[in-house]
């Protein structure tokens, strides 16, 4: 604790219940129908990106995939932007013209997200490339899932990363689940950390659910690359507390029968927002008051996010060919 | 032309480009498979990496997706890549990000983010190197919104398409020939741009329009003197951009002849030349005096045998006869 200043870890926190918050708004309008298009759900999966995030300046470069709400809004990604895009509003970060799976903020570094599986990595190699042609000290994070392991752009990636020496994280997050897969059933290897070493990148293997861990394990590994001694491996292991798309959390014996309600409870003991707060009231940073203050506030600025996106347009239909050539 | 203009093969043109681009703008460099090495890409990449050293000039392991992807990471973030495919048949590896990612980017986006690559592939027919070592996959890229495909047929048009390319803000797709690569022609020691988009009349005539593109317009530029015996008055249209197609320059040309022959290097089935023929008929199909006519690949994996390759790659003979087929002769 007494490495942290308070202020950093309120802000850590916080950065984990505007996600909590953010995705848990979207239950109702999907279950009425008013959000229509997929939204992966990052609940569970909070303290993956805060803690890595945090470990980043605004300059450094991020890239996601099709559960990237969460790297958005850590990375300083404005909330309403957020909102209208999952809404295929105008005023989304898109333009509606992405929704839940493509979200996008250049001018705080997160760069893109997109839902073909393993499909940014190696746009994310190529942001990393070019930071060392130019020179600079920036870091490039590639967000990725386990079911992200089973293609083999992630090896072409790893290899030539490494090869070059570039600056990047590959960051998965392992939810032990490829959809409906479980990572028994993908791979025959579980701890997905080794498959960095023949390409001779350092790899780690940190729980995910633990924020501060992850932010350790993250700031080292930026602090290599910055060196020149990239890239670095680290799998995050976690659980998404929602099923893959929407908020069903595909218990067994529900029509996507998929996850024993046994395990279900196991993981809700470790949520990594539950045991943040654990530590944070045990070494005074914050109180059980405190903590509903931050929770009002966050639940009032998405709620101002969904005001804002209710009476924001559509984009008109005399506008479907735009945008598909920069002029 | 330009006083300043000397002959120089198809190959060095498009060297040249790429040498001057590297020089104006730091953002451009070059990346891909063996590219120093005249064994992958003939002597278009000479001189460059002496000069710009293996930072912008850099040779990688067979890795088509991840490099493709990288060249296209790249460009989202601020540089102008050219990523370069020996042959085009192993670009199929990279069809993930030129297609789902490049093609989509800006308009997924809603226009906050674009991606302006230029994609190399050389196409390497002939010599008996067989189905996979010879395909002309242009169709398959203009099929996707959001890519621009261009094929210069000239030592002038390589070295000005291919300036366009990396000064585009897009996905570019820029195609060649190996066949075209010792064809020489003038070119001006300056750079200078083709516009993307814009056709070229490479001879003019009035009984029959024959449009074509890349190596097809040499093919065509010959049939075209061999129908001059015959009294016939053949105008060639070279494309130069396969996508966007110079429509205006086609239908001018197509209004005035009334009879149209579109040749193509590719296959028949949803090609190049069906494109060409349906635009046609769609706009201005009261100025056709007969049906258009294909000459293209047949819908056949390219052949090893040199016997079945003289049968399966259409020449200026072919042409002929079909030129001869919409007069009907």
């Amino acid at each position: 604790m007494g490495k942290y200043s308070k202020e950093f870890l309120k802000r850590l926190y916080k950065s984990m219940v505007r996600i909590r918050v953010c995705e848990e708004s979207f239950v109702e309008p999907i279950l009425r129908g008013e959000v229509q298009c997929p939204v992966h759900l990052y609940s569970g999966q909070e303290a993956i990106a805060a803690g890595v995030c945090s470990a980043l300046t605004e300059q450094d470069y991020i890239f996601g995939s099709h559960r990237s709400h969460g790297h958005y809004l850590a990375k300083g990604g404005g909330m309403r932007e957020l909102v209208a895009e999952i809404y295929c509003k105008e005023a989304g970060c898109s333009r509606g013209r992405g929704g839940s799976m493509h979200i996008i903020a250049p001018e705080i570094g997160m760069v893109g997200s997109a839902p073909i599986v393993a499909g940014t990595i190696p746009l994310a190699l190529g942001a990393a490339l070019a930071s060392r042609i130019r020179e600079e000290k920036r870091v490039t994070v590639s967000f990725f899932g386990d079911g992200a392991t089973g293609e083999g752009v992630l090896y072409e990636s790893l290899n030539f990363a490494a090869l070059k020496k570039l600056p990047i994280i590959f960051a998965c997050e392992n939810n032990f689940y490829s959809t409906h897969m479980p990572i028994r059933e993908c791979r025959p290897e579980n701890n997905i950390s080794k498959i960095a070493k023949p390409f001779c990148i350092q790899g780690y293997r940190v729980d995910g659910n633990d924020v501060l861990k992850v932010y350790e394990t993250s700031k080292k590994g930026v602090e290599m690359c910055r060196r020149g001694r990239g890239p670095v491996f680290i799998e995050l292991m976690t659980y998404r507390l929602r099923g893959h798309v929407g908020p069903d959390d595909n218990i067994q014996g529900s029509h996507t029968d998929i996850r024993s309600r046994k395990e279900i409870e196991r993981w809700k003991k470790k949520d990594p927002l539950g045991r943040f707060e654990k530590y944070l009231i045990k070494n005074g940073v914050l109180t059980g008051k405190s903590i509903d203050t931050i929770k009002k506030e966050i639940e009032s600025e998405v709620k101002d996010a969904h005001d804002f996106t209710r009476n924001s347009r559509y984009p008109g239909k005399e506008e479907l060919t735009r945008y598909v050539f920069k002029e | 032309m330009s006083l300043k203009s000397r002959k120089l093969p198809y190959s060095l043109a498009i060297n040249e480009a790429i040498h001057q681009m590297m020089e104006m703008d730091k953002a451009v460099f070059l990346i891909g498979q063996g590219v120093k090495s005249p064994w992958y890409v003939g002597n278009t990449a000479r001189g460059l990496m002496e000069k710009y050293g293996p930072q912008r000039v850099i040779d990688t392991p067979v890795s088509e997706n991840a490099i493709t992807g990288a060249a296209v990471g790249a460009a989202i973030v601020g540089m102008r890549p050219i990523v370069v495919h020996p042959r085009m048949d192993f670009m199929l590896y990279a069809l993930d990000p030129i297609i789902n990612e490049a093609a989509n980017w800006h308009y997924m986006f809603g226009g906050k983010s674009s991606v302006p690559v230029v994609i190399w592939g050389i196409i390497n027919r002939g010599g008996e190197q067989a189905a996979q070592h010879s395909q002309a996959l242009h169709a398959l890229f203009s099929h996707i919104p959001g890519l621009k495909v261009v094929m210069p047929s000239t030592p002038y048009d390589a070295k000005g398409l291919m300036i366009s390319a990396i000064q585009d803000n897009n996905p570019v797709v820029y195609i060649d020939d190996r066949w075209l690569y010792t064809l020489e022609g003038e070119v001006p020691r300056e750079a200078y741009s083709v516009p993307i988009g814009k056709g070229a009349i490479r001879r003019e005539g009035r009984d029959v329009t024959l449009v074509a593109a890349s190596y097809m317009v040499i093919e065509s530029l010959k049939a075209s003197e061999e129908l001059k015996n015959d009294g016939v008055d053949v105008e060639v249209i070279d494309l130069r951009s396969v996508k966007p197609l110079d429509e205006t320059l086609l239908f001018e040309s197509v209004k005035k002849t009334g009879r149209l022959v579109v040749v193509d290097g590719g296959w028949k089935t949803c090609g190049i030349a069906a494109e060409v023929s349906a635009r046609v008929s769609e706009n201005i199909f009261e100025y056709l005096k007969a049906p258009v006519y294909r000459v293209t690949l047949p819908d056949v994996p390219a052949p090893a045998s040199c016997v079945l390759e003289k049968e399966y790659y259409p020449d200026s003979k072919t042409i002929v006869n079909a030129v001869k087929g919409v007069l009907g002769g």
